[in-house]
């Protein structure tokens, strides 16, 4: 079970009234390389890999779901202010007409979150390196969408998630470290 | 009493540094199917042309929408 703290992992700011960057959000809410697909990974592998990573496995999703919450707060502040006129003029309007103000996990493109984003191999190796790709790739869009903003305080909540996916990233490194076991050791193969 | 529409308001949290100007008064629809879910025999009709027109038989069930309604931005 898990223990809510109502509170966000990092503050969210966003000071540009801009509802087009809500669209591009959703990249991170649902995407195939987003926060749900990450969380929901991990915490899937957990139970068919090696005791020594599975703690790994639990924190990290756990932690993927924190940022899910900032990623969703940014996209609420964007959108809750915004007249059917605004969203229209910002090009969302493909998205209100089914959702209105609501998010939902789909991606930029509007295209609606699969299972088939995620892997679960049984192979701990094969799973390992799928997580890594994952990081990467999500840390690229964070990339994308800070080039796409020039509001600085949506850009700061942003560079952290960015930073995160980095350290995210070298822990499941290492964690392919601990179960090749046999580098630290002299022996003859 | 409060005069009956088929919307309600409410007032969401309103953050100080919210970066678009505030929508104060939200809606949602509250269309009358919610109040009379099993329809009771010999209700008031309409004449069959008005009826037409409106899509239903009945002003008890009609539900106009005429378009959002909430404050404006900043108001």
């Amino acid at each position: 079970m898990w223990i809510y703290e109502k509170k966000l992992q990092y503050p969210v700011r966003v000071s540009k009234c801009d509802v087009r960057m809500a669209k591009l959000l959703h990249e991170q809410y649902g995407g195939a390389d987003g926060e749900l697909a990450a969380a929901l990974r991990y915490l899937n592998q957990r139970y068919s890999i090696p005791d020594k990573v599975v703690g790994l496995l639990n924190d990290i999703g756990t932690e993927e779901f924190a940022h899910l919450e900032m990623i969703a707060t940014m996209i609420y502040k964007l959108t809750k202010d915004a007249t059917p006129e605004q969203i229209r003029a910002a090009g969302v309007d493909d998205h209100y007409v089914n959702h209105d103000r609501a998010l939902f996990y789909h991606n930029a493109s509007g295209v609606p979150w699969t299972a088939s984003y995620i892997q679960a191999k049984g192979d701990p190796i094969a799973d390992l390196y799928e997580d890594i790709a994952a990081e990467e790739k999500a840390r690229a869009t964070y990339q994308w969408l800070i080039d796409q903003t020039d509001d600085p305080d949506l850009k700061d909540g942003l560079k952290f998630l960015r930073e995160r996916e980095v350290i995210h990233s070298l822990r499941f490194r290492e964690a392919v470290e601990i179960l090749k076991e046999d580098q630290a050791q002299k022996k003859i193969f | 009493m409060a005069t009956f529409t088929q919307y309600k308001v409410y007032y969401p949290f309103v953050g100080p540094c919210d970066p678009c100007p505030p929508i104060r008064a939200k809606t949602y629809n509250t269309p009358p199917q919610l109040y009379v879910p099993v329809q009771p025999p010999g209700l008031p009709q309409y004449d069959p042309y008005t009826a037409l027109k409106q899509g239903t038989l009945w002003p008890a069930y009609y539900s106009p929408y005429d378009g959002r309604i909430e404050s404006k931005p900043g108001e």
